[in-house]
């Protein structure tokens, strides 16, 4: 039992950071209409600017300014140099662009720290695990990064629903059009959604750096995860990110826990655990083929 | 339309004498470049059937040339183990056996993919074939039997009746075959009822269906085509290198055939060799120049992307515009 | 007399918005049937129902006596509906010529083959020579689509439609940016097809709605006010009321 409650926290807290990225993802598609693969990139930044900034200072925690400000930072040289180009274009060529961005990051990222994994050190306050229920014992850190990460899902619900800039976004992901014709600064609010999202990929990224290795690739892994999240969610909503990122990542983490251990009752060690990392791996992909044969559009349309 | 015959034939000429050449001049390695050029272009000019003919913007083309791939490589692994898969599906190390059995079974998964991927458009499409691809990705690399993230090693090639494909040169002349009979058919396909349909779709979908178009199942038809056409270089491919691995079912494996047709020209007949080639020779050198080719190809590419209206397509009709409006 | 097009208490509601409230209209067999209505009175909408690019919340259709309400919009084409736009709607990339042996390709069917030849139908191509020979657009012929002007471009629209051989013409503001001269020429097509194909005419040009149409129906906010003659329409105060009040420049 204790076991089921820490992978579901397991899977709250992949489910967190999936969040977290398909927010902006579906963001800047549905304002923009601008696919961006690169998007994993800032996320890569993200992870590495504060690993380093923590490693050099040797304070963990301030490692997360400098994660927030570099892939925010990182977020607005794209805009500015590549993204702003492409807004016109057809998909085709922002997949390119933005596939060719990939390359260009993964290779600087290997240049400036090299092809091996960095690791993060927890301050011993968050890092020593704490008895939340009689046997359920747990890292405070990932408590943090799941409380963490509702807090910005309570942030952006507001910012979607109160406030004006909330307003453009859902008149924008309805009709684009529309928000041209308002008069607004559409430059402008086009690159401080790019940055917003930058920004919520960059702590994406510094929060799973003390969970995962911090290295080259790891953008790209979490990328495809996260369209997964976007196409099951409904593209431009925010709120189909939010379901969509719990359900997969508590799905995803408990299939990869469970699965591999329900198959050894029926068959042999190492061919049981191999199919259940197998049949694990490919459980997402196979959710969004069971959603689109009821929802084509996802499970909420695009404003919510 | 003489002209274009007679530019064919010629190509074709080259193309065959090139290994006497490579071999009097020491330049044994094009032989193999051009082999995987020949492989590549087969593959892409697939994927530009459905992206610059049928407007189908796939990401995860690879996934079709990997199953082709893993196709010959798993008939292969059963052929040596003596052993039938499933227990009564046995092995085979003959071409005119793998061969097609790749290209139905890659027609199948595109069946299945596609009809699924189809009820979508837009970004949503471009986003479920890139995952579907990488779920199969996942799959492959799940097979312990065949390898698991290492592959299957193919190790004694195929056989085209007695003639053992382990020699280079006689699988340079099978992948000419190929190539040369895949673009004859593509070529009757793009010019047949079905292509000029699915031309239409591309152009304007609303207004077909209000001609009784029903677009679904055409778009289908041509993605499972594509997908055909893409096991058919996989299975080659697997031939060839004599290893049939995971990465030819990676996403950017699906990234590097959409460049190439991107670099020859989106919904151009020939342009997929010229796109397979460019790619293929700029990757080479700058390897051989630098361990951070990515870098360099990066820059490339984006380059060519904004540096043009439209793309690579774009940056050819600039150019043969100004060739046109120069003074003579 | 026979009714081609039958809608029964049809609805349609946009979240909030009732688009389409409870319409019901009769087409009859040869008729011009006008669709009049001010400005977001619904007709697009109607169209895109009668069409399957919509499905209603309420109600039935019936082509021909065949309820065709849940048809998908290509198999509704192939009962012998056509459309035309009111933005026009062709394919940009090909010729003039090319369009229209695509829409005879499209109903004679056999579109799956791939080892043919398009260009080898011969029975599409004299079609397309006969269909163009009595057109204004042979001269015209292998001008690629969009290089057409627009009045250029609604003729092809119409072609293409009647290349279909409907036995219902949907034809959605026929005459909008059409110039005088054009939209003369376009009444006299169309008078030209009276009684070989049935036509639901959505218009605001009241010239040409008088000079055609056997049956007007007048749309308002969704709701058909009322359905009668040209002379029923001139002399209801209803329809002043409701319509020409609202777009002067219409009277």
């Amino acid at each position: 039992m204790t076991l089921i409650l820490e992978q579901l926290l397991n899977g709250l807290l992949y489910g967190i950071t999936l969040f977290l990225l398909a927010a902006g993802l579906t963001l800047i598609f549905g304002i923009m209409g601008l696919i961006n693969l690169a998007h994993g990139s800032l996320y890569m930044v993200g992870a590495f600017v504060g690993a380093w900034v923590a490693s050099q200072t040797g304070s963990f925690w301030l490692g997360l300014p400098a994660a927030l400000a570099g892939a925010m930072l990182a977020g607005f040289a794209i805009e500015l140099g590549v993204m702003r180009r492409l807004y016109a274009r057809d998909h085709l060529d922002q997949v390119l662009a933005t596939f060719a961005l990939i390359l260009i990051f993964n290779e600087l990222t290997v240049l400036l720290f090299g092809r091996e994994p960095m690791f993060v050190e927890l301050p011993a306050s968050i890092a020593t695990p704490i008895e939340l229920l009689p046997g359920l014992v747990y890292p405070p850190f990932r408590l943090l990064i799941i409380a963490a990460g509702l807090g910005v899902a309570l942030g952006l619900y507001f910012l979607i629903n109160r406030t004006r800039i909330g307003m453009l976004v859902r008149a924008g992901s309805t009709n684009r059009d529309m928000v041209r014709a308002l008069g607004v600064d559409i430059r402008l609010l086009y690159t401080m959604i790019f940055g917003l999202g930058a920004l919520l990929a960059g702590l994406a990224g510094f929060m799973t750096s003390p969970v995962l290795a911090v290295q080259v690739g790891m953008g790209e892994q979490i990328l495809l995860a996260t369209f997964v999240v976007v196409v099951i969610g409904g593209v431009g909503s925010i709120k189909g990110a939010f379901v969509a990122g719990i359900l997969l990542g508590i799905v995803d983490t408990c299939l990869r826990a469970f699965l591999p251990g329900v198959l050894r009752e029926i068959m042999a060690g190492p061919e049981a655990d191999a199919l259940g990392v197998g049949i694990a791996s490919m459980g997402i992909y196979l959710m969004m083929g069971i959603v689109l044969l009821f929802r084509p559009q996802g499970l909420f349309q695009a404003g919510g | 339309m003489r002209q274009h015959l007679i530019f064919i034939a010629a190509a074709i000429v080259c193309l065959s004498v090139l290994p006497l050449v490579a071999e009097a001049t020491g330049q044994l390695a094009l032989v193999g470049l051009t082999s995987r050029i020949m492989i590549y272009a087969i593959a892409a000019a697939s994927l530009n059937f459905i992206l610059g003919y049928g407007g189908m913007v796939s990401f995860g083309h690879a996934a079709f040339f990997g199953i082709g791939n893993y196709v010959v490589g798993i008939l292969y692994f059963h052929h040596a183990e003596g052993v039938p898969l499933w227990g009564f599906i046995p092995g085979s190390n003959q071409l005119l056996i793998t061969l097609p059995t790749a290209v139905l079974v890659a027609g199948f998964a595109a069946l299945v993919i596609g009809s699924l991927a189809l009820r979508t458009r837009g970004v949503q499409f471009i986003m479920i074939t890139l995952a579907f691809a990488q779920m199969l990705y996942f799959f492959f690399v799940s097979l312990k039997t065949y390898g698991g993230e290492d592959g299957v090693i193919v190790r004694g090639a195929n056989d085209l009746f007695a003639l053992s494909l382990r020699d280079k040169t006689a699988m340079y002349y099978v992948i000419l075959v190929v190539m040369v009979l895949f673009f004859a058919f593509l070529w009757r396909v793009v010019h047949s009822s079905f292509g000029t349909v699915l031309s239409g779709i591309r152009q304007n979908e609303r207004r077909m269906t209000a001609m009784g178009i029903s677009s679904y199942r055409y778009k289908l038809y041509g993605f499972v085509l594509a997908g055909m056409g893409a096991g058919l270089a996989g299975a080659l491919m697997a031939v060839f290198m004599r290893f049939a691995s995971p990465d030819t079912l990676h996403w950017t494996k699906s990234g590097e055939l959409l460049i190439m047709v991107i670099l020859g020209g989106v919904g151009t007949f020939f342009g997929p060799i010229l796109g397979a080639a460019a790619f293929l020779i700029l990757q080479t050198y700058l390897a051989a120049w630098t361990e951070h080719w990515q870098l360099a190809m990066g820059l490339i590419l984006l380059g060519i992307v904004l540096g043009t209206k439209g793309g690579a397509k774009g940056l050819f009709d600039s150019i043969a515009r100004k060739l046109r409006t120069e003074p003579r | 007399m026979n009714t081609i097009l039958a809608i029964d208490d049809l609805v349609k509601r946009f979240a909030g918005l009732t688009a389409t409230d409870h319409v019901s209209l009769n087409v009859a067999t040869g008729h011009i049937h006008a669709l009049i209505g001010p400005n977001g009175a619904g007709k697009s909408t109607l169209i895109n129902l009668l069409c399957g690019e919509l499905i209603p919340n309420e109600g039935r259709i019936t082509l021909l006596g065949e309820d065709i309400t849940a048809c998908p919009a290509a198999e509704r084409m192939k009962r012998g509906l056509a459309r035309t736009f009111q933005i026009t709607n062709l394919l940009n990339d090909f010729t003039v010529q090319q369009n229209i042996s695509l829409a005879v390709q499209a109903r004679q069917g056999n579109n799956f083959r791939i080892l043919d030849t398009a260009r080898g139908r011969v029975s599409i191509l004299t079609e397309v020579d006969e269909l163009l020979a009595a057109s204004r657009l042979e001269p015209r012929r292998d001008v690629v689509a969009g290089n057409l002007s627009s009045g250029e471009r609604k003729q092809l629209e119409l072609m293409m439609a009647l290349a279909g051989r409907p036995k219902l013409l949907l034809l959605d503001e026929p005459m909008a940016g059409l110039g005088r001269l054009e939209s003369q020429q376009m009444i006299e097509t169309l008078r030209g097809l009276r009684g070989k194909v049935s036509m639901l005419l959505i218009e605001h040009d009241m010239e040409a709605v008088y000079a055609l149409a056997d049956r007007i129906s007048v749309l308002v906010y969704g709701r058909v006010i009322l359905t009668g003659t040209a002379d029923d329409i001139r002399a209801s105060d209803e329809v002043r009321d409701a319509y020409l009040g609202l777009e002067d420049e219409l009277c």
